[in-house]
């Protein structure tokens, strides 16, 4: 599955590039929005960003053409991990921080299914930190959609490890001291193979994303901007506001040069991305006031993961004011479930022929092996 | 090797300590005693014991490293109390392993090592064997490493690397002693340094040098003969507590038909059922080296959820970090195996030292009224039937449980009689395929719509049509498994699952006692590894002319459905644990039993002749009699124990 977003990925080493889904059944027949949607009634709050991602959701997963029975969604806890219960497919909502875990038990154990993990920032970033990262250098087939609302929501409103520093909430009256975490910077830092981020207000940019990353073999880390209309309300007005998101969204488009601002009468932004040759990051310039080849060229697909993460770092760590938008890296290579599968098949190949009698029968001249004696 | 015209004596059992410094290769030489004894044909039980660090500072107390082995013509329960044969390899190996011999024991020392900086650094003031203080004992100074260097020196090593072949030479010197059979060191050496040619004719050359040394000293005028054990009929093969445990988990996936996902982190002393599993990928085990103890878990319940047998494998640490998420498994009414192989704690604790003191953690461990099935292996054999058995319940049942291993069993070893394959339960994961609510247009798949027997809940596996649901760590309805935070629904829940983990009773055994007079007054209750010290303790109580009942707990949780009539029946009951107590607390709380303790937590297995005391005061207070135990209360007492 291929998007104007991405481009055709490269290859790292892997022989015969696979699609994230390509040992998932195929659908017998058209689907609809319909089909994935449970009897469970939704329980958030009105307002709240997980509406509109949960329909983005359901309208997408059509387009996959699985079958319903080889998806399997988990989530740790949190609102956002809501999200299984509301999906017919099979689901697990799971423990705090752990869903990247037990997804990796699932993508490991099973090849025919696709794997979907919905976190949020504290349960991805904080509790669960550890299992993020391990996910992601491992790359194992899985699709991380985690929606970062830069606060604690279910337990009513403390700072999370995305809200910026000094945010005065419950749980610190004179303002966080907590400096945060760009989810971008730490996936990139964590080896991931594809990185993106997007928003829950923009249908049409986030289901171009879920395509990408679900056609993506490896593991797949999608930020989503999600607005939390009770306990941080307006975080990400200034990329929502029609006033004021030219010059806050930074999009990231594979093989387009990188300009955004208003519009000049050449179609391009009035600010462009150069490389700043004293930090070796990029900097901000007037489009107007630099040579077109010089504009950086985004590239998604670049082994080197430098400049995916010099881009990165234009994400505002305060008030979001400016962040770059769209797959900042998308990379091929092999991925743990698939080599872990294929030691368990050959070793099982070389053994015999793997069934039932054959492995009685091995078990048999397993355990009674090595240094023998026989009593009569 | 031929046979020489000493003396030889007959003995019906021998206990052998090899210790050194833990660079040594102790636990190499006991093994290869060990491989030797029981291609011989004895009995034999074994006690490793090593510091945890892998190399304390040479030369010290803290860094000595031994291995026991008990041998004998006649089945034998325990490692033995006190050694008859120390091999001390430096001062510090005979400070450390002095106190436990008994007066007469042989003691046979490297006495190059005997320097005055290494008897500084082993708090010796006087050098011990130019002294009358080890008078009392049979002792032999011998030069090992002096003699290994000059056996070795044909092939060029430095003389560092020729006097690490000095353990093979006093290997050799045992061997020769107890008339053990040389041939599977020999190919055991020729294969392990293959690729190292100068090494393996060293190692060779060193062995062979020992044998020819007992052989041709006049230092060593006796040769011992242990003759094999008459055992019950079978093919027998040494096997340790881990490797037992592995092959069971093994076993449990093939028997059940489910392929075997392991996720776990490493720890210590649990790490080699990991090393183990990754070798056996051809029976379709997956193994998953996590990033911590809760992702391994983690990733085993996920296997578990898409039609895996899930597995993990840890220690007392690793079960506290696992805690909530098999409180998920319990939940989720997943099947899962969870194995604790214990070591001393709190915290950090003894990490290479025994004890059984996670009952009450495996028990109650848990947020929550989170019943737990525990499991627990009697002897280093025994894990491998224990892991089968936690496989059965496991996926018969739906459920998380707690394999309790321990230390001692987990590197101690003993002759184990291979099971028939054909013997070994058949396990039925029983898929769910069909809905099961319902008729026509309206049927729906019920996740916690349980089976009327069991009360296990459909195990309904992604890629199942029409059986797509959710389950989770909230609160399930009855029934149809969506969230439910109805009161009375939670009331249900929770006594449902309790009842589940209460019917398993309904498979397991009566537990059985082993009272030969039927009249005995004390009953000794033990669970775990401590069925070897109790089964000898009661042996020499008995032997004394006093009547005892024994027996011994495999399943923990829930308990024998006969166990609260057994305990009636005596007037005293006795419950000896490497804790302070846990099973006698449990069995106080559900059958109101003054059960006595008999605890100790030194992170070794209890001795027999402690036990035999312990066992002996209690028959002379139910019995209003003295009770004198004679020879049978002695440690070295020589007869059939």
């Amino acid at each position: 599955m291929s998007t104007p977003l991405t481009g055709t990925p490269v290859q790292l080493g892997l022989p015969g590039l696979r699609s994230g889904t390509e040992q998932v059944p195929a659908a017998d027949g058209p689907q609809t929005g319909k089909d994935f949607t449970s009897d469970q009634e939704v329980r958030w709050c009105p307002g709240c960003g997980d509406y509109a991602v949960l329909k983005a959701v359901q309208s997408f997963l059509p387009d996959l053409g699985l079958r319903r029975e080889n998806i399997v969604f988990v989530s740790g806890i949190g609102c956002s991990s809501r999200f299984p219960y509301y999906l017919d497919t099979y689901g697990m909502h799971s423990i705090h921080g752990r869903a990247p875990s037990i997804a990796t038990g699932i993508a490991t154990a099973r090849e025919d299914l696709s794997v979907w993990v919905v976190t949020g920032d504290g349960d991805a970033l904080s509790i669960g930190g550890n299992h993020l990262i391990h996910a992601l250098r491992r790359n194992v087939n899985m699709t991380i959609l985690l929606f970062n609302n830069r606060i604690y929501g279910l337990t009513k409103g403390q700072y999370s490890p995305t809200s910026e520093t000094g945010k005065v909430t419950k749980s610190t009256p004179m303002g966080s001291l907590d400096h945060p975490f760009n989810p971008v910077s730490l996936a990139l830092g964590a080896e991931a193979s594809f990185v993106a981020r997007t928003i829950d207000s923009d249908r049409k940019h986030l289901t171009a994303v879920l395509a990408a990353a679900a056609a993506h073999r490896g593991t797949s880390l999608v930020e989503i901007y999600q607005n939390c209309p009770i306990f941080n309300d307006g975080a990400f007005d200034a990329i929502k506001s029609p006033d004021t998101k030219a010059d806050a969204i930074i999009p990231l488009v594979h093989g387009e040069p990188i300009t955004f601002g208003s519009t000049l009468e050449d179609g391009r932004g009035a600010k462009a991305l150069v490389r700043d040759t004293a930090t070796g990051g990029v900097q901000v310039v007037a489009t107007a006031d630099v040579d077109a080849a010089d504009i950086v060229v985004h590239d998604a697909h670049s082994p080197d993961p430098t400049m995916a993460f010099a881009i990165s770092r234009l994400t505002d760590s305060g008030y979001l004011n400016t962040s770059p938008i769209g797959i900042f890296r998308q990379v091929e290579r092999p991925t743990y479930d698939d080599q872990a599968r294929e030691q368990v098949t050959a070793a099982v190949a070389e053994a015999g022929n793997g069934d039932a009698a054959d492995r009685s029968a091995r078990l048999a001249s397993l355990i009674g092996g090595g240094d023998t004696w026989t009593i009569i | 090797m031929t046979p020489t015209d000493k003396q030889v004596k007959q003995l019906d059992r021998v206990i052998i300590r090899f210790a050194g410094d833990s660079g040594d290769g102790m636990q190499l030489t006991g093994d290869r005693f060990t491989q030797e004894t029981a291609a011989f044909g004895n009995d034999l039980v074994t006690l490793p014991n090593f510091p945890a660090e892998i190399r304390a500072p040479q030369g010290t107390l803290p860094g000595v490293s031994s291995f026991q082995v008990h041998f004998a013509d006649h089945d034998i329960l325990t490692a033995g109390d006190a050694p008859d044969v120390l091999v001390a390899m430096n001062p510090a190996a005979l400070r450390a392993n002095l106190g436990d011999l008994h007066k007469g024991a042989t003691i046979i020392v490297d006495t190059h090592d005997f320097t005055a900086r290494n008897l500084t650094k082993a708090g010796y003031t006087d050098n011990p064997l130019d002294g009358d203080t080890l008078d009392e004992y049979a002792l032999h100074t011998v030069d090992l490493t002096g003699m290994t260097v000059e056996a070795v020196k044909e092939f060029g090593l430095s003389r560092k690397d020729a006097s690490r072949a000095k353990n093979m030479f006093a290997l050799g010197l045992l061997s020769w002693m107890y008339g053990r059979p040389t041939d599977p060191t020999t190919t055991f050496l020729t294969k392990r340094f293959a690729k190292v040619p100068d090494i393996r004719d060293a190692n060779l050359a060193a062995f062979q040098a020992g044998w020819n040394f007992g052989e041709t000293t006049e230092a060593f005028a006796v040769q011992y003969e242990v003759k094999p054990a008459v055992l019950p009929p079978g093919t027998y093969r040494n096997i340790t507590g881990n490797l037992a445990l592995a092959y069971g988990l093994v076993a449990g996936g093939v028997q059940a038909g489910l392929p075997v996902f392991l996720g776990t982190y490493p720890i210590t002393p649990a790490s080699d059922i990991l090393h183990e599993l990754s070798k056996h990928k051809s029976f379709g085990v997956t193994t998953f080296q996590a990033e911590d103890e809760i992702a391994g878990v983690g990733a085993a319940i996920g296997a578990s959820y898409v039609g895996h047998l899930g597995v993990t494998s840890t220690s007392g640490p690793g079960v506290a970090l696992k805690s909530e998420a098999i409180g998920l498994a319990v939940m989720t009414e997943l099947p899962l195996v969870v194995v604790d192989v214990q070591r001393g704690g709190p915290s950090t604790g003894l990490p290479t030292k025994t004890e059984q003191a996670d009952l009450l953690q495996a028990m109650f461990g848990r947020n929550g009224e989170a019943p737990v099935p525990i499991v627990a292996p009697q002897s280093p054999g025994d894990c491998f039937a224990a892991a089968v058995e936690a496989t059965r319940i496991a996926v018969t049942y739906r459920t998380p449980v707690l394999l309790l291993s321990d230390g001692y069993l987990a590197n101690g070893s003993e002759p184990w009689r291979v099971p028939a394959v054909e013997d070994l339960p058949v396990i039925d994961p029983d898929f769910a395929t069909e809905k099961n609510h319902g008729s026509g247009d309206d049927a729906e798949f019920w996740p916690y719509l349980r089976d009327d027997k069991t009360l296990a809940r459909p195990w309904a596996i992604p890629g199942t049509a029409g059986l797509e649901h959710r389950i989770g760590g909230l609160e399930k309805g009855d029934g149809h498994g969506n969230i439910s935070y109805d009161p009375a629904n939670h009331d249900f829940m929770v006594r449902t699952r309790q009842a589940k983990v209460d019917r398993i009773a309904d498979s397991i055994p009566l537990v059985e006692v082993d009272d030969p007079s039927g009249e005995a007054k004390v009953l000794i209750l033990g669970w775990g590894s401590t069925y070897g010290p109790i089964g000898a303790g009661v042996r020499r109580v008995r032997k004394a002319g006093y009547k005892v009942a024994q027996a011994h707990l495999r399943h923990l949780n829930p308990f024998p459905s006969n166990l609260g009539e057994v305990l009636k029946g005596y007037d005293k009951v006795l419950v000896p644990e490497m804790n302070l107590g846990q099973l006698s607390l449990l069995l106080r709380a559900k059958y109101l039993v003054d059960a006595v303790g008999y605890n100790h937590v030194r992170g070794l297995p209890l001795k027999a002749t402690e036990l035999a005391h312990a066992i002996g005061e209690l028959v002379g207070q139910a019995e209003g009699i003295d009770v004198e135990l004679g020879v049978w209360g002695e440690p070295t007492q020589k007869e059939h124990i």
